[in-house]
């Protein structure tokens, strides 16, 4: 058992607290050794000699717990003696922690970030690869210790494409091609876990870039922080643009600053317009509609649920309707229908959304929609409450408009603007007159991934649905 | 009279010893000046003093007798008939700037001569348009950390530039550094001239420009102060467009998606943190085994974790770029590299661009160094440690003096401003050797690396070949207030120091604003002040500078050594 037990060797190296004026720091010694006592307590699992365990070192007497700064080397480096393998910050500084014993670090227990108490394990280290997978098993079993939990290693996908489309084949010409891969790429790779070579370069000259390791890894790509040349081009133009004149004042009028969720909006509409989008309208009638919606109104449902739930149903047949165009590059497959619906309140105007419209009945989804409501007007609604939206659904038909234009919102690819149902005229395939309650529906979608033909077909889905509606209340 | 009977003098006293043997033998001896007067002048000999320094100008009374000060000439003195001037410079970079200033200061009639633009490497092509892109880079990263302007509790929306407006800027700085440079030398009555100048004679000089013979001029001491150039390692060839030299990426000309930085000294790892703060991908190609050769190796380390881990750059040490091919025709920059030892190939990269800061060579052509027996040590102009050239023979060569990067002794703007202020201090009469290990350097990266003196290896070993002890102070920035309330807690300071009479020998500061915090420990070393004296010293709170005032207080200076202080260096 001894030998699992880890000598750290912390290394006069670091940024120790100015007010201390411990003789270790000032004195020429180069090093001082942190042994670390062999725990006392038992092991929750049986370490074979060729397995060690990094222990949280003390690096001060008045150390009880420390935070792990960051791994210096990920899991699978081979480390050798002397190497710094971890920064610990203690309470006082931050210290590079050194391996005594040559090895792979097999896992890592206790994360970048993490805190864990003086003498936990935060890692383990192997002997060879064969133990690399024993070690992992055990990492992993031993996330029930006192020690932090393991951290999620990769960061939560934001977005999984539910359905990516196929990715480029490598050009297939050249046999066996050499990998050129960005720096931050590979980085990426590293800590993703990704076997870099496993990844499709669609950067120039057929190298992997950053965009192609976080596709991989099923990350939707943030926006890129720094601005494309277009960005920077706009820039000058815009500024070059004479300033508009001012406009006249009009006595007696009073400057009533945005709220914080009017500004929101403001924003969010000025963005819209970076965005290519058409409209495609369509007429449904929803006398069958109405009369399911008469059944189940004592059931508490609300019209609203109805026409998200109905919107659902023909998302899943049309998923590049729910998708996104989040780089101009890509389509972006969204997993999860959620339907966002369009909310006045107090002035302002909010998107409660409707998580997984799809999945959950009418029912539960109408009951989720009151609570929804009410937290809107609380002013209670979480982030993902309202930023989750794939889909957006806007209903003015209450108020008697016919029909209307919505604007889409940014990180979404459609919008759909639903008018009044009035008993209208119609002239059947058979040539006579009936009539009917007929809705307009007018969908706004971005024209860089939803095409006039899918808008189209959406609709059709759509107002089948809603003309046959039994299949909503399933 | 002659410089060395000057040099005897005391140091508060020279003796107006403006001419060389021949002319000085008719002249009664002069008699001693207070060394903070400046400009005097014996009317008898022609001279007038300086109008910028009459103001300053007071005789002792037994100079009544001998001397009239005219403060009616506007010009900056005039020599004997025997020579034009009393110093040329050739170069108006930062150091022949410094010098001349400091010599018209010391009333000598003073000309640069400059055949490219005033201000040299530094203002048009160097340290201060640099700095212009930092500034920009610097704020950027802020903007860009969302980390860290969460935890000041801002809120930001995605942070943007315009290229050509960050280029702009650096250029307007140049420009405006280099007419603030140039005014200053007019205002003061340098003459400016304007050609490439070449040594003829130990005091003739030569300007002229393309297609004319150009004009002969005398002067009675030359400085030579004409910089160097971006080195390129051959097997590199330089478009100017994808493979280019700092020069080039100075005027920022465009931002490459991923470009590889050969050299990872000052000068690249400043465009390292300039192009990963625009957005680029950087990988940095480096011929030693350690990135940041230069710099104490613990600070390199600490810097490396956090100038190069976390951004988007890589790096491939111990090789050599030996070969470097432009992008063109539709083909990526292709960089070959091979194991610096073995000489055997090791990769090849293909990338967007590649910049070459490899260092920098001594610019001496046509500098006619053969017209006075002197030859270049590995392009260097040899010199002693008075910065008098020397020759082929090992022999002095009277009058020229060569300051700054063409000597190569610390290729540093500030360095070179030194050395021309002490040539021109010994040229006036008094003995002046600056002392190299008091000038300190810095790399402008985010945060800062700065540094003065020795490093803890170099320390080590002279402390092992003379026979002391030395010891080693640190202190963290996470202990400091004013660093804390920035956001700004990552940095280091380091002391290297005697522990028996607490002589400071080098100190490193790794740090929000470190470039500006080594000052106080450079000025220690140049003034001979000891830690027992500088750690009573007092120090606004909270402020950065008490990451050092910890550090001084850190430091075990032996208990028999006694508090002294030390006589200000007369300047």
């Amino acid at each position: 058992m001894a030998s699992s037990t880890i000598l750290f060797r912390v290394p006069n190296t670091y940024t120790y607290t100015a007010l201390s004026f411990s003789s270790s720091v000032s004195n020429a010694i180069p090093c001082r050794s942190f042994r670390l006592p062999i725990s006392n307590r038992r092991r929750i699992f049986t370490v074979q000699s060729k397995i060690r365990e990094i222990f949280m070192p003390a690096l001060s007497s008045t150390m009880t717990e420390g935070k792990i700064v960051s791994w210096i080397k990920s899991e699978g480096d081979v480390l050798s003696k002397g190497e710094s393998v971890v920064v610990v910050e203690s309470d006082k500084a931050d210290m590079d922690v050194e391996t005594f014993y040559d090895g792979i670090l097999a896992a890592i227990v206790v994360g970048d970030g993490e805190t864990a108490p003086v003498g936990a394990p935060i890692g383990l280290l192997a002997e060879s690869e064969a133990e690399i997978a024993e070690a992992k098993a055990k990492a992993s079993s031993s996330s029930s210790s006192p020690a932090a939990p393991p951290p999620a290693q990769a960061a939560e996908p934001v977005v999984v494409s539910s359905s990516p489309p196929p990715p480029p084949s490598p050009p297939a010409s050249d046999g066996p091609r050499k990998i050129v891969a960005t720096p931050h790429a590979k980085k990426l790779a590293k800590q993703q876990k990704i076997d870099i070579n496993s990844v499709v370069g669609t950067g120039p000259f057929g190298r992997i870039t950053p965009e192609d390791v976080e596709k991989k890894a099923g990350i939707a790509p943030k926006p890129k922080a720094v601005p494309s040349p277009a960005a920077a081009t706009a820039a000058p133009s815009a500024a070059a643009k004479p300033a508009a004149a001012p406009l006249p004042e009009i006595p007696g009028a009073s400057v009533v600053p945005f709220t914080t969720m009017q500004a929101a909006v403001s924003k969010n509409m000025v963005e819209s317009l970076s965005v290519p989008t058409f409209r495609v309208g369509y007429p449904v009638t929803t006398d069958a509609l109405d009369k399911l919606f008469e059944k189940v109104k004592p059931k508490g449902v609300t019209m609203t649920a109805l026409l998200a739930k109905a919107a659902a149903m023909a998302l899943v047949q049309h998923p590049v309707v729910n998708a996104t165009c989040k780089d101009g590059k890509s389509f972006t497959y969204n997993s999860n229908i959620n339907i966002a619906v369009a909310v006045a309140i107090n002035g302002g105007l909010i998107t409660p959304v409707l998580q997984d419209a799809d999945k959950l009945d009418l029912y539960l989804l109408s009951q989720k929609w009151k609570e929804l409501v009410e937290k809107a007007r609380a002013k209670q609604l979480q982030p993902h409450e309202y930023n989750s939206g794939t889909f957006t659904l806007s209903n003015l038909g209450m108020f008697g408009v016919d029909r209307f234009d919505a604007i889409l919102p940014p990180g979404q690819g459609a919008i759909m603007a639903v008018g009044a149902s009035k008993p209208t005229v119609l002239t059947g395939a058979d040539g006579f007159f009936t009539v009917k309650r007929k809705m307009l529906v007018n969908v706004t979608a971005d024209h860089r991934i939803i095409y006039g033909a899918d808008l189209a077909a959406f609709l059709q889905t759509f107002a089948n649905v809603i003309e046959n509606p039994d299949s909503l209340t399933l | 009279m002659s410089l060395s009977i000057a040099s005897t003098s005391s140091s508060s006293i020279i003796k107006s010893s403006h001419f060389n043997e021949s002319s000085s033998s008719s002249l009664s001896p002069s008699k001693p000046l207070n060394l903070r007067f400046c400009g005097l002048r014996r009317e008898a000999f022609g001279f007038t003093s300086l109008k910028q320094c009459s103001n300053r100008i007071s005789l002792s009374s037994r100079f009544h007798s001998k001397t009239k000060i005219s403060a009616s000439l506007s010009d900056n003195g005039t020599t004997p008939k025997s020579f034009d001037y009393d110093l040329v410079i050739i170069g108006a970079g930062v150091g022949g700037h410094g010098a001349a200033l400091h010599a018209v200061e010391k009333g000598l009639k003073t000309a640069i001569i400059e055949g490219d633009v005033v201000g040299g490497t530094c203002v048009n092509r160097g340290c201060v348009p640099s700095k212009a892109l930092l500034a920009v880079s610097g704020r950027m990263r802020e903007l860009q950390s969302e980390h860290h302007l969460k935890a000041l509790g801002l809120q930001v929306s995605a942070a943007g530039y315009d290229r050509q407006g960050v280029a702009d800027h650096a250029n307007n700085l140049a420009s405006k550094i280099r007419s603030n440079l140039t005014n200053s030398m007019k205002a003061l009555g340098v003459d400016i001239l304007t050609g490439v100048g070449t040594i003829l004679g130990p005091q003739k000089v030569k300007y002229w420009k393309a297609g004319s013979p150009g004009t002969t001029i005398t002067a009675k001491d030359i400085i030579i102060a004409t910089g160097s150039v971006p080195f390129v390692p051959k097997g590199i060839e330089v478009d100017g467009k994808t493979v280019i030299t700092s020069d080039h990426a100075l005027k920022l000309e465009f931002v490459p998606d991923w470009i590889v930085i050969v050299g990872s000294g000052y000068i690249g790892l400043e465009f390292s943190d300039v192009y990963t703060a625009l957005g680029s991908e950087v990988t940095f190609v480096e011929a030693l085994d350690q990135l940041m050769p230069g710099f104490d190796p613990e600070i390199s380390k600490l810097a490396q974790r956090v100038l190069i881990n976390p951004r988007k750059i890589d790096y491939h040490t111990g090789v050599f770029a030996s070969k470097i091919t432009p992008a063109k025709n539709g083909k990526p920059v292709t960089i070959e590299l091979i194991d610096a030892k073995t000489k055997e190939p090791k990769d090849t990269l293909e990338v967007d661009a590649a910049l070459i800061a490899t260092g920098r060579a001594p610019f001496t052509k046509d500098l006619g160094l053969e017209n006075i027996n002197v030859v270049t040590q590995r392009g260097f102009v040899p010199v002693d440690e008075r910065m008098r050239v020397i020759d082929a023979d090992g022999k002095l060569v009277p009058h020229i003096y060569c300051i700054g990067d063409a000597n190569g002794k610390m290729m540093l703007a500030h360095a070179a401003s030194a050395q021309g202020i002490s040539v021109v201090e010994q040229v006036t009469g008094r003995d002046h050797v600056v002392n190299h290990l008091s000038i300190p350097a810095a790399c402008f990266t985010h945060p800062e690396i700065s540094m003065v003196g020795l490093t803890e290896p170099q320390a080590r070993e002279k402390a092992e070949k003379e026979g002391f002890e030395i010891s080693v102070a640190k202190t963290s920035f996470k202990a400091n207030t004013k660093a804390l309330a920035e956001n700004e807690g990552e940095g280091l300071a380091k002391l290297i120091y005697r522990p028996d009479n607490g002589e400071i020998l080098g100190v490193h500061i790794f740090g929000l604003h470190a470039a500006d915090l080594i000052h106080e420990a450079s000025n220690a070393i140049a003034l001979g002040t000891r830690i027992q004296d500088i750690k009573f010293a007092v120090h606004a709170h909270p402020t950065l500078s008490e990451v050092l005032d910890e550090l001084f207080k850190a430091a075990k200076v032996g208990a028999l050594v006694s508090s002294s202080v030390h006589e200000p260096v007369a300047a």
